[in-house]
């Protein structure tokens, strides 16, 4: 084996730190999918009647639908019927404030780094930290209120802002829109809702920290912004997962609408146990994330860091209907030992002089198979669209994969749109000449892999970006000898 | 310093090196010259710790100690330095970051603080004025985009900084023009030091122009095969490495 392959292998073969599970009493709806488990959901959380009418018919949509097999992923069936649907740390009943959550949950949430006393090391970051099919604690809550900012779960929402949330829900991405979509609109638990007033500069960073803890349960979060009349907001998303040998099915849907002149950057840190070296266990995550930029000279602008998860399929989206408005797309994606990524971008141009940008950096290490999917499609309304994609693919050892499937289609004479690929390897050269320079084979390959993915980094929030670097090299470790 | 003894070795079945002896002590200056195919290059890798060689005979010690036995990345901590002939690039990774994280690999490796940013900076102006470079070189991806002479200029402002033992530089001199040759060879004469050894690997005298080596091998065939002081490069300018090639098959 070369040397390459071997520092890969020894860096490679390593823990996955976000692994423990937290015991506690669930209250846990036993496996099976229903309308009466989706009438029992609805129930739990209080849920008023159009709601749950929503559900039901996304339910009966979802019956007539097959999963799609389109993507370059390989797994055996899912079992839909095996899984729950529901699971609340038993405790945590709509805690008031911080000091109400159970110390477990806060010990949990610290040890994987996310403090929720708000004075702690995050200051300046709000946390929305959901926990299996609950929100467990929204921080900073009062602060962004005083800005007219609402941070809260989804299941508040419901309750205290139920006319946005029903003017808005399902807008982007409709209950029927996909296979896994319609699953989340039937059964979605909770999630973040933010909303953005007019004109107002959202004062700090908002975050939700998913925590899948339960075995056999899935994970099916909704998420909803809202940014009004020119205003702006920057959203991060992380999540972790126990280790467990059997696979965990999360189904998450993400919607942003930016009005006129609003921006809004959505950025994540996707960290879901991503198995054993032999494939073993690990997070099933098929997402489907989706901005709409409907108000003129609006952006939004999605950065994903995507090192978890056995099998990955998300595509996060822009459909840019506003005239002059932006979308962006940039990803590293890293898939290691049996590690499947099918992952990208779709770029929607309606509007006139609508731009887009997508920086895709996909790594494949191990028996990894990676895959850049995207869609740039220029309507015959987008006059002077404009689009430029770069799909960069790094290769470490000899038994991974890295695919690109770019659709592109353009019926509109006046758009430009670019396309640029590269396929490269870390070369025993580049890793010599770092060694010949005192650094370790490890060492070396954080480093060319961070620099490879350094346009990507310095789109995320500061703080993140440190972390989104130390988690790379991370994942990485047992990649080379 | 460095003591090379009866040193053979093969890439797969193809003997390169056929029995190297060679000694160099501390402060000394040997420049290695011989034609295309000679083993030059395989023996400055060999002695930086490149893998895919095979040693079949012979051993190599340095201060005192097996050079074999070490991995690369510790023959450079205790202080082996090559000049590569083609430094390769990384992009995305600056200069500078490349620069501190090895400094910091040596210094973790004597026992050493650690520098941090300000400290290193101090420090790396300084280096940057000996190479005659423009700092904005620091912050740009290490080697992409640099013309040749730019790029062993770069090899040579990581030898400043990292201040090694022996200094190997393998014909750091090839694809340079004039005014780039004079400018490493000006930073190479300012890191001579009582205590630090070169070994100049080298096809052309040019390079021994501007640095004055204390001894010239002639390597060819795998052996060294004449030995002696800066005259004998100058003998080479003259009559090209023919000479040694008819001597060599006895014609």
């Amino acid at each position: 084996m070369s040397a390459t392959a071997k520092t890969l292998e020894k860096m490679m073969a390593q823990d996955y730190k976000p692994g423990f599970v937290t015991e506690m009493e669930s209250d846990t709806l036993p496996p099976g999918l229903s309308e009466q488990v989706i009438r029992t959901i609805s129930a739990r959380k209080q849920e008023p009647e159009w709601l749950l009418a929503w559900r039901l018919d996304a339910y009966r949509h979802w019956l007539t639908l097959e999963e799609p097999h389109w993507p370059y992923l390989n797994y055996p069936p899912i079992d839909y019927n095996a899984i729950s649907y529901y699971s609340a740390p038993k405790s945590g009943n709509a805690p008031k404030s911080l000091d109400e959550v159970d110390p477990k949950l806060l010990e949990t949430y610290s040890k994987l780094g996310i403090p929720l006393y708000e004075q702690k090391k995050l200051a300046g970051v709000a946390v929305d930290a959901v926990f299996d099919s609950v929100s467990v604690a929204t921080t900073f809550k009062d602060k962004l209120a005083a800005a007219g900012v609402i941070f809260c779960s989804l299941s508040e929402a419901v309750r205290e802002h139920p006319d946005l949330v029903r003017q808005y829900l399902g807008q982007v991405v409709p209950a029927a829109d996909n296979f896994f979509a319609a699953l989340n609109a039937a059964v979605f638990t909770d999630g973040s809702f933010v909303y953005i007033p007019r004109g107002v500069r959202c004062p700090m960073e908002l975050s939700t920290y998913f925590r899948i803890n339960a075995a056999k349960t899935g994970q099916f979060e909704r998420t909803l912004i809202i940014a009004e009349d020119n205003s702006h907001v920057s959203y991060l998303e992380g999540c972790s997962a126990p280790m467990r040998d059997e696979n965990q099915l999360h189904a998450a849907v993400v919607e942003l609408i930016a009005l006129e002149g609003a921006e809004i950057k959505y950025s994540t840190v996707q960290n879901w146990y991503p198995g054993d070296e032999e494939g073993r266990g690990g997070i099933y995550n098929f997402v489907t994330k989706r901005g709409e930029c409907r108000g003129a000279r609006s952006r939004i602008s999605w950065t994903q860091v995507e090192t978890g998860s056995a099998i990955t399929w998300k595509y996060p989206s822009c459909i840019l209907r506003g005239d002059d408005s932006a979308g962006e797309f940039y990803s590293v994606a890293l898939t290691n030992h049996r590690q499947q990524a099918d992952t990208g971008t779709k770029m929607i141009h309606i509007g006139r002089n609508t731009r887009s940008t997508i920086i895709s950096k996909g790594i494949s290490a191990g028996r990894a198979q990676n895959t850049y999917r995207g869609l740039v499609k220029v309507l015959k309304s987008a006059e002077n669209a404009r689009n430029y994609t770069q799909c960069d693919s790094l290769l470490i050892g000899d038994r991974c994969g890295a695919h690109t499937f770019p659709y592109i289609e353009v019926k509109q004479p006046t758009a430009q749109v670019e396309h640029e690929a590269t396929t490269s390897r870390i070369s025993e050269d580049q890793l010599f000449f770092c060694r010949q320079r005192g650094l370790s084979g490890e060492d070396a390959v954080s480093m060319i892999v961070n620099g490879f993915c350094k346009d990507v980094f310095k789109e995320l929030p500061m703080e993140f970006a440190v972390e989104a670097q130390a988690l790379l090299g991370i994942s990485l470790e047992g990649s080379v000898g | 310093m460095l003591e090379i003894k009866n040193l053979h070795v093969r890439i797969g079945d193809k003997p390169i090196l056929k029995g190297i002896n060679l000694e160099v002590k501390a402060g000394e200056v040997h420049a290695i010259m011989g034609p295309n195919g000679s083993g030059k290059s395989t023996l400055s890798h060999i002695l930086a710790g490149r893998e895919g060689y095979e040693v079949t005979e012979g051993s190599i010690s340095y201060q005192g100690r097996d050079l074999l036995a070490m991995p690369a990345e510790q023959r450079a901590r205790e202080g082996v330095f090559l000049a590569f002939q083609y430094p390769v690039e990384i992009p995305g990774v600056s200069n500078i970051y490349l620069l501190k994280a090895a400094l910091n690999a040596m210094r973790r490796h004597r026992g050493l603080n650690e520098l941090d940013a300000m400290d290193f900076i101090a420090m790396i102006k300084d280096k940057v004025k000996l190479v005659d470079m423009d700092e904005q070189f620091l912050y740009r991806a290490v080697n992409q985009g640099f013309s040749g002479g730019e790029k062993k200029r770069n090899e040579i402002l990581q030898m400043a900084v990292l201040e090694p033992s022996l200094c190997i530089l393998d014909e750091t001199d090839s694809g340079l023009d004039i005014d780039a040759l004079k400018c490493v060879s000006e930073g190479v004469n300012r890191l001579r030091d009582p205590k630090r050894s070169f070994i100049l690997v080298t096809h052309y005298q040019r390079l021994l122009d501007y640095i004055k080596p204390d001894f010239v091998h002639v390597l060819a065939q795998g052996r060294i095969v004449r030995s002696g002081d800066a005259g004998l490069a100058l003998e080479l300018e003259k009559h090209g490495y023919g000479w040694i090639d008819r001597e060599l098959t006895g014609n």
